[in-house]
């Protein structure tokens, strides 16, 4: 089963991320990795740099980033995995790192599951 | 948290660190089975604890730590001590404090080549194939012997006795559990990949409908592969199977439509094929060219690309395929892969030269009650237009088939033949 760990940061010191947090995260992602767990996996860019597309009164708007809310989404992780518990301890790892590593950051991670082939199985 | 969910978080955490902490204290005691049952007691411990006293911060520590008390308690008992002073000498004269201190390097160290020594003792000639299955499954993927009789559709206790008695055997012949020494390497390698293919064919194998536990060894196997690739980047082979595995497991999700009636490659929705599985295979299948010669894994790799890398199934390069065919037949001679050419060929360079190679098997041994081979002579005959020879091989390939959906699916084919051939009959008729 797939899952995608979405994180967000509701709020965060400022300044760059400790080096120490950066070389953690990054044996983390090694590690997930040498399980086989981690498929794909990447930091993102500043939503100052997306954009949004929204649909409302049947009208179309594009809207350049930054976007006004406060949590920013930072990175995703795509996860191959037996358990939702397996994801969510990932998911809980990469967390605690931020919490030991970076005092002060606030933040949150969404685990979904992916639909995969079994989802569209017939009944048995 | 309640019982359930804490069970299901050690669970968890078991899953993802069983191996290395496996792997670690084999290194440290010498033996296979006595390593995996000081992990289970680890695991024991856990289930008994986490739901009394809450999961602990760093749970993949905890069991580890726990492992490791287990190990030196059970070194401290004087029979299994005095045993293992025997086997492994002056290594365990060392006082308490320094075998503990060896246990931490042991856990904390090595990891890597402490999981390629156990990948390569699971997987050891000594044992008979099924059983490097289930030691594979059981020590490396964390099943348990109930999840692999159910994957394999065995009953537990016979699961449970391959297992055991491997790990007899691993013992009573002294099997050391070390890397292969260099001449033995590729040998051993090839052990290692045939099991975790094994491993995935049966997953792949497995119908839409079944246990989810069949198909997820497909998963399974290339979680295999990926921590292999991870272990030896340097071997061609090991990226090469992984390369196949996550071309063949793309097409998954198009390969059986929504009654469970097999869909074959060609009829296949592409837009349903596994992008992210596409890329991953292709990437891997770089890498195994980039190391050198493409050994056969790598080629069936670069064979299934050649599906994955068109958009249509009228945009496969049939000739580039018919050529890694060839390559293959030369490194793995075998007829299943010369009927595999033959039908490659017949894309490429036309029925009539198909037919050709396909007919040139008619008279294999190991042939002899396949469905393919009249299923394969039956198209390449119905694209040459002869429509009585092709229904009667499709109705020959229905009449072998061991799978009641693929009985139909050659049933319907040879009718359809039939049909035609009564309609050419009466063009004929009107025509004249």
């Amino acid at each position: 089963m797939r899952y995608l760990v979405t994180l967000r940061v509701v709020s965060q010191p400022g300044g760059p991320p400790p080096a120490d947090l950066m070389e953690a995260i990054a044996k983390l992602g090694q590690e997930a990795a040498e399980t086989g767990a981690l498929l794909d996996q990447s930091g993102l860019a500043p939503s100052s740099e997306g954009a949004r597309i929204e649909v409302s009164g049947g009208r179309l708007t594009v809207t350049d980033g930054p976007f006004a809310e406060a949590k920013e989404m930072i990175s995703y992780a795509l996860y191959e995995v037996r358990t939702k518990e397996e994801a969510v301890e990932w998911a809980s790892r990469f967390l605690k790192l931020h919490r030991d590593l970076w005092p002060g950051w606030e933040g949150e991670a969404e685990v979904l599951r992916l639909f995969g082939p079994g989802d569209f199985a017939p009944p048995a | 948290m309640t019982v359930t969910d804490s069970h299901r978080v050690v669970e968890a955490v078991w899953r993802i660190e069983s191996a290395r902490i496996i792997a670690g204290l084999a290194r440290m005691v010498h033996d296979i089975g006595l390593a995996e049952e000081l992990a289970q007691d680890a695991l024991l411990a856990a289930l008994e604890e986490w739901p009394r006293k809450g999961v602990p911060d760093n749970p993949g520590a905890w069991l580890t730590l726990t492992a490791k008390h287990r190990a030196i308690d059970r070194l401290r008992r004087r029979d299994v001590y005095e045993r293992k002073l025997q086997e492994v000498g002056r290594e365990m004269e060392l006082r308490q404090e320094s075998a503990e201190a060896e246990l931490d390097d042991a856990l904390d160290d090595h990891v890597g080549d402490d999981l390629l020594r156990l990948i390569f003792t699971a997987c050891h000639p000594a044992l008979p194939p099924e059983s490097r299955l289930a030691l594979t499954l059981r020590l490396l993927g964390g099943l348990t012997t109930e999840e692999i009789a159910r994957a394999f559709l065995l009953p537990e206790p016979t699961v449970g006795q391959r297992i055991s008695r491997a790990k007899r055997t691993l013992a009573d012949k002294k099997i050391p559990i070390e890397l292969p020494p260099p001449a033995d390497l590729p040998a051993r390698l090839a052990s290692v990949l045939e099991v975790v293919y094994l491993i995935f064919n049966e997953g792949y194998a497995a119908t839409a409908g079944e246990d989810w536990i069949r198909p997820s060894l497909c998963e399974e196997a290339m979680r295999l592969g990926r921590v292999l690739a991870g272990l030896m980047p340097a071997e061609p082979e090991v990226h090469g199977l992984l390369a196949l595995m996550e071309l063949q497991a793309s097409r998954i999700p198009a390969r059986t439509a929504p009654d469970g009636t097999p869909i074959l490659l060609l009829d296949q929705d592409r837009s349903r094929w596994d992008r992210l599985l596409v890329r991953r295979g292709l990437q891997a299948l770089g890498r195994a060219e980039a190391l050198g010669t493409l050994g056969p894994y790598g080629l069936q790799a670069a064979i299934a690309a050649c599906h994955a890398r068109a958009p249509r199934p009228q945009d496969t390069d049939w000739e580039r395929m018919a050529a890694l065919y060839r390559l293959l037949a030369h490194l793995t001679p075998s007829p299943v892969v010369e009927l595999n050419r033959a039908v490659a060929v017949g894309m490429a360079y036309g029925p009539a030269r198909g037919l050709e190679i396909a007919d040139s098997l008619l008279e294999e041994r190991a042939l002899r009650g396949y469905a393919q081979l009249p299923a394969v002579r039956g198209d390449l005959l119905a694209k040459l237009g002869r429509l009585e020879e092709a229904a009667a091989e499709f109705g020959r390939a229905a009449a072998l088939t061991r799978n009641e959906r693929e009985r139909r699916l050659f049933s319907d084919r040879a009718a359809a033949l039939l049909r035609d051939l009564a309609d050419r009959a009466g063009d004929w008729a009107i025509g004249h």
